[in-house]
């Protein structure tokens, strides 16, 4: 994400520091990768529909060759015992890496002790209840919305 | 053609939930395509995503190494629409209602109440995820080790990963000599 704000923000200046910010709550808060989501917004802002589906395909096609790259070699040599060796390290590394970036957001966008509150409820719906995603999104999402619901002025207090 | 259906099915249907990323996914992802379609084993799919993981782009394009596997190039094809293709026709149209809705006030509610859940969903898919990858105290070590570093330091995650690499085949490899 630092990286995308560089290229957007600093360098190209194709967006503001504010859109950045606001492209980016929209790309978190719907479904989709924060890359392609954030890629659809700013080629909608800068050309249209047009530049949505051409920054759409910039950002996946060098991923996706590399990918089915990887995936020949993978079908190729993944019965290999070294390489079934040397990808149980990787695979040990990649939960480090993905539960590190996961706190790191997490302290970054949770304010509020309730916040918590929806993270159990939702992990314990999917990992321990085993309900759809959906489901999940459907209900802790609504009580969590309903829950910070707007306030009339006089409730806010400023 | 059944099969490039169901991953025209399965793809769309993932799509949907990768709710502040597409780590989201992950659970139900395994759900489907390892124990409902068995296009691969809960390790290759492991494999394949660790790999995604750590190469560059975005992080869930390893769903093309599985398309490949199942259908070859249609099958990426397939894949790649099916996954990408909703999302972003919804960001596209959602984008444009969501901006001119800036002074909405349960706009802000949304977006306030769905953060704590997609971290929630993106906290299971890294417990789903861990099943398969953390087996032994070997990979809770690395696993440890790597988390560690990563909130500690800046170091850049590639070399890491690269030591990891090294050091699974060291430790969990044929024995050489």
């Amino acid at each position: 994400m630092a990286y995308l704000r560089d290229g957007l923000v600093t360098k190209r200046r194709w967006v503001d520091d504010q859109e950045f910010v606001e492209y980016l709550a929209i790309s978190q808060t719907l479904p989709g990768l924060n890359a392609t989501n954030m890629a659809v917004l700013v080629g909608d802002r800068l050309r249209g529909m047009r530049g949505a589906l051409a920054a759409l395909f910039a950002i996946c096609l060098p991923g996706a060759l590399l990918m089915m790259i990887v995936g020949a070699a993978y079908q190729a040599h993944g019965g290999k015992p070294m390489v079934i060796a040397a990808l149980k390290g990787v695979a040990a590394a990649a939960i480090g890496l993905i539960l590190a970036t996961t706190i790191q957001l997490g302290r970054k966008s949770l304010a509020h002790v309730f916040d918590l509150v929806f993270v159990a409820l939702t992990v314990f719906g999917v990992d321990q209840l085993h309900q759809s995603v959906p489901r999940v999104l459907i209900v802790v999402g609504l009580l969590a919305i309903l829950w910070y619901r707007p306030r009339k002025p006089k409730e806010t207090a400023q | 053609m059944t099969q490039l259906i169901a991953l025209l099915r399965v793809f769309s249907y993932l799509s949907i939930l990768t709710v502040g990323g597409g780590l989201a996914a992950f659970p139900e992802m395994k759900n489907l395509v390892v124990n409902v379609h068995q296009w691969l084993n809960f390790n290759q799919l492991i494999h394949l995503y660790s790999m995604g993981q750590v190469s560059p782009g975005p992080n869930m394009m390893m769903i093309v190494a599985i398309g490949e596997r199942v259908a070859g190039i249609p099958g990426v094809l397939v894949v790649l629409v099916a996954f990408f293709g909703p999302t972003a026709v919804l960001a596209f149209f959602i984008g444009r209602l969501w901006t001119r809705l800036a002074k909405w006030p349960w706009r802000a509610s949304i977006e306030r109440g769905l953060t704590p859940v997609s971290i929630g969903l993106l906290l299971a898919g890294c417990l789903s995820f861990a099943r398969g990858a953390v087996t032994d105290w070997g990979t809770a070590v690395i696993a440890a080790i790597v988390f560690l570093v990563l909130l500690l330091s800046k170091i850049n995650p590639a070399w890491l990963v690269l030591a990891a690499a090294i050091v699974g085949g060291l430790a969990f490899g044929p024995k050489i000599v």
